[in-house]
């Protein structure tokens, strides 16, 4: 996983609530079986006009210039801000790989989906929760102003404003520490190894039902 | 000390280590896989040169790409039609087979939805944590197992570790008192508390579901309301154990036997909330007040009684929920104030994880029974949840009624609740469909579904737009 410390980027603005990870991500995508290549098809019905399959030709297919990421202005952006209850909805991780894919790294909202907010975090994707009010007010300054970025600061769990504000957010310490040193969590895992498999030997001989290898004769 | 909820039970019984920044480590029973979220992850422990930690607690099945018409699925994975789909139902296939790993391949009759499956052969058992790349995994704690949906990384780390990354949720109550009006389901009960507590309510907490409505459920219809648990937002779902549960669970293939059965069931006894347990949050639903529901909007919280209507977005505050009132009107192409039972349909499906199980297809048949779709509907199929399930309700006869009335009868597979197969909607056209997510595109680009029960359905297709179904002389849920 790709270590996030401090990123400064251009900020999206998406406007809307319970963006839903079939939004994200349409199912017909989920067919691959790489983890990779998903950056053209985000937001795929929002983004063009027609109707996506995979295998296309991206470049080829007529975009909706309504859609945000499609103005000149968002093109580069690398933080997407947007409304409550972001990544609703399935647990396809390839909704975390389209965005990280496409080049977000920050993601504003006031609330995240729970499974999202875990498959962004293994993705290197921080998920920043700003309260409504706060969110609202972004919504304008970035709207007001071409070329609105943002600082974000994890180890100090900062994100600064052009205006020099800074606003304060919430993580969990083991995610901020995974993500500010990029760490394979299977790997910390298994560092307890040891403590698993006394844990496995008790729960076996209290509910010997669970495990099926019981009856291998 | 205040008695512990279900969840804490469940929770304290599988934490394998504590850590000091909060998060935990908890010990993973039973792993379903299908091939939709998993290649990414074998290929993740192929890379890594790790093993899976313990093959038998891994089950398989694909699901989501195969096809549910006869003359495809006569043919094998060979019959899968689309190249994408093939590849990614072959690599399961090859993935099982390279690493150990019991799958049910795609004409084994144990095939079906992971979700009908896990349950149907006694995989999912009680005082279990279950977890799948899948977030309608919550279904299982119906069972008052400790279910998640979980992402492919997440996947990839249970087969290495058997344990999964986890940080405890708090409690939240739904209680459902009192009983349940004839032709209302479990589908009706779940598609109300979402549209009560929204498709956020839940999120953060494990939502136990209790109260005198929700024991008086089947086990399907117990998993129907668990699995739709993730559309409030709660990854975990879960109802106590107590006779129903043990019963459906019974002579299972992979449910205990003998000495381990009376084992196992005096310990599930004990899968319930201690009396004075303590919610961080309680609901309380009238099972009487709860009238058949259907969805009009673009997620599961937009729902109406079917003597209602669709919403006035000029009468709503909040300009989030104006703005999304609005743009789902418009893409779901009704007007403000539309009463539901005028809305024509397109399409009608019954199937999924929800509603797929012979309980779903008893209660579509009773309404279907010696009626005829109507001729507006261009569609109307029923997608069994398993071989099993298939077996079974053709053993009951109800594969006849369904043809006779001019339903599809078809092979199992998750279908057009995704539409990851060819079964899907077109542009603009409306579907009934016993499925979980109304999505924009879920159910096929530019597609309208309306969410409903196997009953509420069956009726909509005979009728050509939404009736109630309680206007019927039929009875699905007789006293």
């Amino acid at each position: 996983m790709q270590a996030l410390k401090q990123h400064q980027g251009l900020v999206a603005p998406l406007d809307r609530a319970n963006v839903d990870t079939d939004l994200i991500i349409p199912k017909q995508f989920l067919k691959s079986i790489k983890r990779t290549g998903f950056g053209p098809n985000l937001f795929d019905e929002l983004r063009y006009l027609d109707e996506g399959y995979p295998g296309q030709d991206a470049s080829q297919r007529p975009l909706n210039p309504d859609f945000v990421l499609n103005q000149p202005r968002y093109r580069d952006a690398s933080i997407l801000l947007t409304r409550r209850n972001f990544g609703c909805g399935s647990s396809r991780e390839h909704a975390p790989w389209a965005l990280e894919d496409f080049g977000f790294r920050v993601i504003i909202a006031p609330s995240f989906a729970d499974i999202f907010y875990n498959n962004a975090f293994k993705n290197g994707i921080l998920l920043v929760p700003l309260d409504e009010g706060t969110v609202e007010r972004l919504f304008q300054e970035v709207e007001a102003s071409e070329g609105y970025r943002l600082a974000v600061d994890l180890e100090a769990q900062t994100v600064t404003t052009p205006s020099g504000e800074v606003l304060h957010f919430e993580i969990d310490e083991f995610r901020k520490h995974c993500l500010l040193n990029g760490l394979d969590d299977i790997g910390l895992t298994l560092e307890h190894e040891a403590a698993i498999r006394d844990f496995e030997m008790k729960h076996r001989s209290a509910h010997p039902w669970l495990f099926r290898d019981r009856e291998v004769s | 000390m205040a008695g512990q909820t279900l969840y804490d039970k469940l929770w304290s019984q599988h934490l394998v280590k504590q850590r000091e920044d909060g998060s935990a480590l908890i010990y993973i029973d039973r792993q379903l896989l299908h091939e939709v979220t998993s290649p990414q992850a074998f290929e993740g422990l192929r890379l890594a040169g790790r093993k899976p930690w313990r093959l038998d607690a891994n089950l398989a099945t694909p699901d989501h790409n195969v096809p549910t018409t006869l003359k495809e699925r006569a043919a094998g994975n060979a019959g899968i039609l689309d190249p994408v789909s093939l590849i990614q139902v072959q690599t399961l296939d090859d993935n099982c087979e390279a690493f150990g790993i019991e799958e049910f391949r795609i004409n084994d009759a144990r095939q079906g939805i992971v979700h009908v499956v896990g349950p149907e052969q006694g995989a999912t058992l009680p005082g279990m944590t279950v977890v799948c790349g899948d977030s309608h995994t919550a279904t299982h704690g119906a069972f008052a197992a400790l279910a998640h949906g979980i992402g492919t990384s997440e996947v990839e780390h249970v087969l290495a570790t058997q344990c999964l990354v986890a940080q405890k949720m708090k409690n939240l109550r739904v209680r459902v008192e009192g009983r349940l009006g004839t032709g209302v389901t479990a589908k009706d009960i779940v598609l109300a508390v979402i549209g009560r507590i929204g498709t956020a309510g839940g999120t953060g907490y494990a939502i136990e579901f209790a109260g005198s409505a929700i024991r008086d459920l089947s086990m399907e219809g117990r998993m129907t309301i668990c699995n739709m648990a993730i559309e409030a937002g709660a990854r975990v779902g879960l109802v106590g154990v107590d006779d129903t549960t043990i019963d459906y669970l019974r002579e299972r293939p992979y449910a205990p036997t003998g000495e381990q059965w009376d084992a196992a069931v005096a310990a599930w006894r004990e899968l319930v909330s201690d009396e004075d347990a303590v919610f961080d949050k309680e609901v309380v639903f009238d099972a009487a007040e709860i009238a058949p529901q259907v969805s009009w909007g673009t997620s599961p919280e937009m729902v109406a009684p079917i003597e209602g209507e669709v919403p006035d977005p000029a009468t709503i505050d909040d300009d989030t929920v104006k703005r999304g009132v609005t743009r789902a009107l418009e893409y779901m192409g009704l007007s403000p104030r539309q009463k539901i039972t005028d809305i024509r349909l397109d399409k009608v499906f019954i199937g999924s994880c929800t509603n797929s199980r012979i309980e779903d297809l008893r209660e579509a048949a009773k309404v279907a029974k010696g009626k005829k779709v109507a001729d507006s509907i261009a569609l109307a199929m029923v997608v069994p949840g398993s071989g099993l399930v298939k077996r079974q309700a053709e053993a009951e006869g109800l594969d006849k009624i369904f043809l006779e009335a001019g339903f599809e009868w078809r092979e199992p597979g998750c279908s057009m609740c995704l539409a990851m197969n060819a079964d899907k909607l077109g542009a603009g056209e409306h579907c009934a469909s016993t499925s979980n997510r109304n999505f924009e595109g879920r159910q096929g680009y530019g597609g309208r579904t309306h969410l409903v029960s196997p009953a509420m359905a069956a009726a909509a297709a005979i009728a050509g737009h939404f009736v109630d179904v309680r206007d019927t002389t039929l009875s699905p849920r007789e006293a």
